[in-house]
């Protein structure tokens, strides 16, 4: 027997359903929830978490955020005007940057970052500049490609209109090509910022004192704690929502206001 | 009602052997064309001969090879010549607006006045509500350009490089990107500023503003003017065979025979 089309749509719903209904019920009876919420949202240990998370750890993250953000922005301005530039070698040599620096894992550069400048230089150098230079040199690739698609976005006519103005190249970019562009990036570079607040739980691996731990360090210590169980992570967790849930919505205002605007 | 446009001064334009290419490929092959104070010069010709590519030279967003480009006496293909000074005194006008989106129109008619000619703002809006009034958007000064229909924010194109008080207007094909009702506004504000004095070299297709506006049309054909006269003699009583296979094209898409005369 042939079915309609919406007959159809009605039975791959239903089954979908069924096995979304099915898997929390597995989950729900399965697991052990007494176990499991005593170890994960043990209020006592929550409590112990304070102070110390906000203002030692979530401090610590928004420090290494925004030092390896500003770096980032440096360098992939820098990155972007040589992609767009007349200069062959200069657009090699950002290619070659941001293919390498896109290209490997973080984790893997951090490392480099902790043994190789000792090796290199002989010293280390404070953990806040080499947390700043690790995070903000992977962080410039990505932000280089994104400027660079960003002032590519503005028309050619643009440039052209504000030049047949009497405006000097320069005067252009500043007036006329640059602020257009900013609205083009903001949405890709809050999305940025997001996933460099994820990425500076690597700085970890460049080793710390408990004064510079950040949120993931500091949960990671606070599990070790004998009868601590999940709950510093939880705690930690949340703490990385609270940054990163409103900069997502703000993403996504950026783009409807960018989806308007382009309209 | 004040009139800016007959104060300032009004330049000739004077284009010898200019040529233009891109790599291997000649665009332009040695173009002469004189422009009168005053004067309405039409360019036409098909698609792909060099007319863009000539008002592109004039205004210095393109560097020709070879030839000599004066307005108002000064030599702006001159290597020595302040390139955005020479271009300050020519104002363009694009088939696409280009209008800057994240400016509102009074805003798009003073920024470069501010930023280019050091005007005080008061100064600059002034300039720019005299403009924008003999274009007829003076109710719209507050509105983004995507607010406004295309041959609003033609017009407003048009009020803008007047802001600059050029001695010389060129429009490339300024009616071709907008709904047939909205051409007439554009045109007969283009009418209107031919008839206060103003220099213009027009690129356009519509041959009865050419007919009626030009004092001379010049018809272009593979990078070279092919034929060059009073608009009524180029697009009634043309020459040669090239420029009456194109006014056939123009005046008759269709390819219904016209009566002849
Ligand atoms: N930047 C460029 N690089 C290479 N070739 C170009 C460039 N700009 C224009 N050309 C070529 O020059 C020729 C003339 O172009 P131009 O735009 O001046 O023609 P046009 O007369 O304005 O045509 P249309 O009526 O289609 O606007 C074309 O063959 C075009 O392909
Ligand atoms: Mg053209």
């Amino acid at each position: 027997m042939a079915m309609s089309m919406r007959q159809r749509q009605r039975v791959s719903r239903t089954v979908q359903y069924a096995v979304l209904v099915a898997a929390v019920l597995a989950v729900a009876l399965l697991a052990d929830w007494p176990t499991l919420l005593g170890a994960a949202f043990n209020p006592e240990i929550i409590a112990q978490q304070f102070p110390g998370i906000i203002v030692t750890a979530l401090k610590n993250t928004i420090i290494y955020t925004l030092l390896g953000f500003v770096v980032g922005v440096v360098g992939g301005v820098v990155l972007a005007l040589m992609k767009l530039s007349s200069v062959a070698p200069y657009r090699w040599l950002a290619t070659l940057y941001i293919e390498v620096f896109r290209g490997l894992p973080a984790l893997l550069v951090f490392l480099a970052f902790g043994y190789g400048i000792p090796l290199a230089f002989g010293f280390r150098f404070n953990s806040y500049v080499t947390v700043m230079l690790a995070l903000g040199l992977v962080s410039a690739a990505y932000i280089g490609e994104v400027l660079r698609a960003g002032l590519q976005a503005v028309p050619k006519g643009q440039m052209e209109a504000a030049r047949s103005l009497g405006m000097s190249r320069t005067r252009a970019m500043v007036t006329i090509v640059i602020p257009q562009a900013l609205r083009i990036v903001l949405p890709p570079m809050t999305n940025e910022i997001i996933l460099l607040t994820k990425d500076s739980s690597l700085v970890y691996l460049l080793g710390m004192t408990v004064s510079q731990y950040e949120l993931t360090k500091f949960g990671r210590e606070g599990i070790s704690a004998t009868g601590a169980g999940l709950t510093p992570l939880v705690v930690a967790g949340a703490c990385y929502l609270v940054i990163t849930v409103p900069l997502g919505i703000l993403a996504r205002r950026f783009e409807n206001r960018a989806d308007k605007a382009s309209r | 009602m004040s009139d800016a446009s007959q104060t300032a001064s009004h330049a000739s334009a004077s284009i010898r052997g200019l040529h233009k290419s891109y790599g291997p490929v000649d665009v332009l092959k040695g173009i002469d064309l004189e422009i009168d104070a005053g004067e309405v010069v039409c360019l036409i010709g098909p698609s792909g001969s060099g007319k863009s590519t000539l008002l592109r030279c004039v205004n210095l967003l393109e560097t020709p090879q070879r030839g000599t480009i004066e307005v108002a006496g000064h030599e702006v293909t001159d290597p020595e010549a302040d390139l955005d000074l020479a271009r300050r005194s020519v104002g363009m006008v694009f088939q696409q607006f280009n209008l800057f989106p994240h400016l509102t129109v009074l805003e798009n008619c003073t920024v470069a006045q501010t930023k280019v000619l050091r005007r005080s703002k008061r100064e600059a809006a002034e300039a720019a509500r005299r403009n924008l009034e003999l274009v007829g958007l003076t109710d719209k000064a507050d509105r983004y350009p995507d607010q406004l229909s295309g041959g609003q924010q033609q017009r407003v194109a048009i009020a803008r490089a007047l802001s600059m008080d050029p001695q010389l207007m060129l429009f490339d094909e300024p009616t071709s990107a907008l709904d047939p009702e909205t051409v007439g506004d554009v045109l007969a504000v283009m009418r209107s500023l031919a008839e206060r004095g103003m220099t213009m070299l027009v690129v356009t297709h519509e041959m009865a503003f050419a007919r009626d506006v030009a004092d001379r049309v010049a018809f272009m054909d593979g990078g070279v003017i092919v034929e060059e006269g009073p608009a009524a003699e180029v697009i009634g009583d043309p020459q040669h065979e090239r420029t009456r296979r194109f006014l056939s094209r123009v005046l008759n898409p269709t390819g219904v025979e016209a009566p002849e005369d």
